[in-house]
């Protein structure tokens, strides 16, 4: 790997490490962007309501000389007195101590690495001797716990699994782990990916950064709020029906679910196999383009991975000062009719529609598609996943790990130690997959679910045709407050009206802070979405930087 | 408490190993006469009865590695050592299909002359026990790789003979399921090395411990289904028989019932002759080899004929039995809750399973000759159907006598040397044909000298019967009055002359121990 993808990632790995900021100075880390730097509001009302007194002055400019300067003189070794301290081991320490210190606010963490400082001593061992240290070398990665990490714990959220340490790294972790990332600890999710604000995990409810009476969204919410809290550079999720977007979007952070079968499944729990993707979260394109190049590309060990060539995805991104006067001039974009209308909160729908006409003033066309089976969609999700999971969970038994309640006969004891392990939400899909799959209603539920599913993806397959680029909210709401939703899993399911179509589809989508909102007394960032074809993540990621560095302040 | 680690998952029981048998037992004629008496009372059952038989066969593959990871696929290795994340059903892990088991199934379609799916999937049968890991079986349900086959076999002579078609339903590829090991009593296994515990149950009386062994969990397996084509027991233990022949002939597998590599589970029900509707099926699981499923169907249409005759047929139900080799007959094992659910739904984790025509035609193009095609050539040779029968039993042992009738072997000659004197001695010493000194060209050239007559057809055979000496010593003493007359008068040292004469007229080949023996008899030695 080429040194200067290896100071990218180092770079976006020091954006959110301003190391003049002393703690509680912290702000959610942006985009290495000038602008989106100053759109976003420092000392908001989120961390006053932390009781966190911010300045902007204190942040380091993300393409800062200091910070250039800093990258410069972490790879040749030519250390100024002011940075030569600056190794990754005093980064990872950096990080480190900032997750401690958000951890008893934010609660994103269900594990935190013993060997994160250890595994950045050895980069700078093999820095000092010279040695390719990787793409991610030294950069502090925090994964969704329903990854497999060996070494750490790995619960997926779930009491089922509490204490479990699988013998093998998911190939998502193996990628980064080979690319000298440090992995810096597990991160809180709903048990098993069911659920849409991380309340569903069986250990610990995780807090909005901007607002910690707030749900960072789920399930990947754990992940999409360290990244917001700085508490990592950027973290792994996994996305089923928008698991990784509309975290991404309460948090304020840039998230990517690619397309189904580019990032390996192997290591991953599964909940609903034929949906599931392993993607990123990071504060900028940048991030997310160098994790995807990383973690992305076939494997042996999941049949459903794709063998097309994995492109590096940071060759496509263009500086902002690069870039010519209408950067998307001759694009088109669609922005999805049924997501503009009715169920959206207009402030939401509003924020959006400003971005539109941002991506106009970039000399794109943006026109309003319509996808009739738009609003199928989520309850044919519904069927199809939980069908999947009642079996994918299966084998959570009791029998080979996990805890287990001894009783007297073999069923009594699968009743007992999945009536125990399993939660709520767990326990709502199981039976409805199980009675979705039953002899007598399969044909109604399975299958019809299925054929909803195909012409999802021939909606998609002809809008895209028509534009390049499909355009709509992450989620019609911004973060909602902590418990607002968790006895109204019907209105918790709605929640994800935007972001599963895709999933059934298996395309790739990119979630990009694209403005805030406020609600009552709090700013809250809204995600935009915007959603490719098939293995066009370069694509996506090449327009999102584009509109991450441009986009104006409101 | 399971935890979580690898090592500590694996859990171990030191099972001493069933020995193989040294002799597989073969199925058809040479088992005949083994029969159960219930057999006899067949024909009379069957006269006013008709038993309908299907037969639900799982083929264990012989591929060096299970079908859904890259374990070994291996029988009889220490409990648990043979196993990996994908087949212990890990958190996360996921299958990749084994091209192997693809190619095997492939073959036996087209040798079970079946209709191949060119695209077919995978689904999961869903149930839990603790045998199973994934709480799922990967397996074939709407659309299996092969189906609308045919399987003919040809009846032993001592049961009257004839030769027979029966329809296959179907060829799926699933996995096999681990095996679990009970043990009570809770102190059995303190000692073991493998001392850690599956699971436990406890009442109130005892306690038991069972334990998982996961090495068969993953392990390849194609399951056959017949159609209800068979009348009889020894019908289905024909139709098996074949079976086992084409697997061992395809080498796709061991194809050895004894080991469990081929299971058979077997649906009978009776019915009155004449009437459509089949009568209440019972399926009958649980027997080793052939025999055992001829016996087993057989006292199960005698209880099943029982039952109607005496008006009890209501008394037979929809149920799994067992067959206890014992005492020879079938217990209740089971009786089916009604249809069990298995919630089948398209396995996500893999692809289609799409197969390329050039890749079905260059496999059947490579089939060897088949069990049924080889017995049509020998009895297009002329070969008796009881010669043709256990001529072709064996694929080695017709590549041998093929071979032999390369060399210009007589057919007949050949097929009775390998039939008799070779046979006898390969069962004596435990060998198998491909062990045999004499190779097919010696054979061929010790045939054709013996149809010369340039030596006679006893020769290199040692005369050990003790009642064949004694003729052969009373012809020696009789031709030679004189010298037993001297022997008489104490000339003992012509006891030597005696046995010499023996031995020559036999041209050396009587047992040197035993002639000696009969002539110190003869002469009142001993």
């Amino acid at each position: 790997m080429s040194h200067s993808r290896h100071l990218l990632a180092l770079a976006s790995g020091l954006v959110s490490t301003p190391a003049s900021t002393g703690p509680g100075n912290w702000i959610p880390p942006r985009s290495p962007s000038l602008t989106i730097q100053s759109f976003f509001p420092r000392g908001s009302t989120t961390f006053s309501n932390m009781g966190v007194n911010t300045g902007a002055q204190d942040v380091v400019h993300p393409r800062s000389p200091k910070s250039l300067h800093l990258r410069r003189s972490f790879i040749s070794g030519e250390r100024s007195s002011a940075d030569c301290a600056r190794t990754p081991g005093l980064i990872v320490t950096e990080y480190l101590d900032r997750l401690r210190e958000k951890e008893p606010d934010v609660k994103s963490f269900l594990h935190i690495s013993s060997s994160a400082l250890d595994e950045a001593a050895e980069i700078d061992g093999r820095l000092a001797r010279g040695d390719d240290p990787g793409p991610l070398a030294g950069i502090p990665i925090a994964i969704k716990d329903n990854l497999c990490t060996r070494g750490m714990p790995s619960t997926g959220g779930s009491r089922i699994l509490d204490g479990y340490r699988p013998p093998y790294d998911a190939t998502a972790v193996k990628r980064l782990k080979e690319s000298g990332a440090v992995l810096i600890g597990k991160t809180n999710l709903d048990e098993f990916g069911m659920g849409s604000s991380t309340e569903s995990s069986a250990y610990q409810v995780t807090s909005n950064p901007w607002d910690l009476s707030r749900v960072p969204g789920g399930s990947s919410g754990g992940s999409a709020a360290a990244v917001a809290a700085g508490q990592c550079a950027c973290a792994l999720g996994s996305d089923t029906g928008g698991s990784i977007r509309q975290p991404a979007s309460f948090c304020g952070v840039v998230g990517l679910k690619p397309t189904y079968g580019r990032v390996s499944r192997f290591g991953l729990m599964a909940y609903a196999s034929s949906l599931d993707v392993v993607g990123c979260l990071g504060t900028s394109v940048d991030d997310v383009s160098l994790l995807l190049t990383a973690i992305a590309g076939h494997d042996p060990a999941d049949a459903t991975s794709s063998s097309k060539v994995v492109p590096n995805y940071l060759k496509a991104l263009v500086p902002a000062k690069e870039l010519p006067g209408n950067p998307l001039a001759g694009m088109k974009f669609g922005i999805i009719k049924e997501t503009i209308g009715e169920g959206v909160e207009p402030a939401v729908a509003q924020v959006v529609k400003n971005a539109v006409v941002h991506l106009e003033k970039l000399g794109a066309v943006v026109q309003e598609v319509s996808l009739p089976t738009f609003s199928l969609g989520l309850p044919a999700y519904y069927v199809l996943a939980a069908s999947e999971a009642s079996s994918n969970l299966s084998r959570y038994d009791g029998i080979r790990y996990g805890p287990r309640v001894v009783a007297d006969e073999l069923n009594a004891m699968y009743g007992a130690s999945r009536g125990q392990g399993f939660g709520a939400e767990v326990k709502r899909r199981i039976l409805m997959g199980t009675y979705a799959l039953s002899a007598g209603y399969y044909d109604a539920f399975y299958k019809r679910a299925q054929q909803v599913r195909t012409l999802i993806q021939q909606d998609f397959k002809k809008a895209l045709e028509d534009g390049h680029i499909l355009v709509s909210p992450v989620a019609p709401s911004p973060a909602f407050k902590i418990g607002e939703k968790v006895l109204d899993p019907l209105s918790m399911y709605l929640g994800d009206l935007m972001t599963v179509n895709v999933n059934m589809a298996g395309l790739p989508a990119l979630s990009l802070p694209c403005g805030l909102i406020e609600d009552e007394g709090s700013k809250l960032p809204v995600g935009l979405q915007l959603i490719g074809n098939a293995f066009e993540e370069e694509e996506l990621l090449r327009v999102g930087h584009i509109f991450e560095q441009t986009v104006p302040t409101w | 408490m399971a935890v979580g680690s690898c090592e500590s998952i694996v859990l171990l029981y030191s099972q001493p190993r069933i020995p193989r048998s040294a002799l597989q037992i073969r199925c058809s004629s040479s088992l005949a006469s083994k029969q159960a008496s219930s057999s006899s009372k067949i024909p009379s059952a069957l006269q006013d009865f008709e038993a309908v038989i299907g037969v639900e066969t799982h083929v264990q593959l012989g591929t060096a590695t299970k079908a859904f990871c890259g374990c070994l696929s291996q029988y009889g290795a220490q409990p648990n050592s043979n196993v990996c994340p994908v087949c212990m059903g890990l958190p996360g892990a996921l299958p990749v299909l084994n091209e192997r088991v693809v190619d095997f199934a492939v073959k036996l379609g087209l040798a079970l002359n079946c209709d191949l799916s060119l695209r077919s999937k995978f689904d999961r049968k869903q149930y839990f026990y603790a045998d199973l890991p994934k709480g799922y079986q990967i397996s074939q349900f709407d659309i299996p790789i092969a189906r609308h086959g045919s399987i003919e076999v040809d009846l032993p002579v001592e049961y009257g003979g004839g030769h027979r078609k029966f329809g296959i339903t179907r060829v799926h590829i699933e996995e096999d399921a681990g095996k679990l090991v009970h043990a009570g009593g809770g102190g059995r296994l303190s000692g073991s090395p493998y001392s850690l515990v599956t699971f436990f149950f406890s009442s109130c009386c005892f306690s038991l411990l069972v334990f998982v062994d996961l090495n068969r969990a993953g392990v390849p397996l194609l399951e056959i289904v017949s159609e209800p084509d068979m009348r009889t027991g020894i019908e289905a233990a024909e139709y098996a028989a074949e079976v086992a022949r084409v697997v061992k002939c395809l080498g796709i597998g061991s194809g050895s019932m004894a080991e469990g590599s081929l299971r058979c589970d077997v649906n009978v029900s009776v019915r009155p002759r004449g009437q459509a509707a089949f009568g209440t099926k019972v399926e009958i699981k649980n027997m080793n080899s052939c025999a055992a499923m001829h016996r087993a169907i057989d006292f199960e249409i005698l209880r099943q004929v029982a039952l109607h005759k005496e008006g009890l047929e209501s008394k037979i139900v929809q149920e799994t039995r067992l067959w206890e080799e014992g005492s020879q007959r079938t217990v209740t094992m089971r009786a089916k809750e009604g249809l069990a659910d298995y919630r089948y739904f398209p396995e996500p984790d893999l692809l289609e399973l799409v197969l390329k025509q050039e890749q079905v035609d260059s496999i059947n193009e490579a089939l060897p000759e088949l069990p049924n095609e080889t017995r049509r050539r020998y009895e297009a040779l002329g070969l008796s159907m009881q010669d043709v029968l256990v001529l072709a039993d064996d694929k080695s042992v017709s590549e041998y006598f093929d071979s032999t009738l390369e060399q210009g072997a007589d057919m007949k000659m050949a097929a009775n040397w390998i039939m008799g004197d070779i046979t006898a001695y390969l069962k004596t010493e435990k060998l198998s044909i491909s062990d045999v000194k004499i190779s097919p060209s010696v054979l061929a050239e010790l045939v054709s000298l013996i149809k010369d007559g340039t030596i006679s057809g006893k020769i290199g055979k040692e005369i050990s019967d003790e009642a064949e000496i004694a003729s052969l010593v009373d012809k020696v003493l009789l031709e030679n009055p004189k010298q037993l007359e001297a022997f008489k008068k104490g000339k003992t040292k012509l006891q030597g002359f005696f046995e010499g004469q023996v031995m020559r007229s036999t041209n050396g080949r009587v047992n040197p121990i035993l002639m000696k023996k009969v002539v110190a008899q003869k002469l009142g030695l001993s």
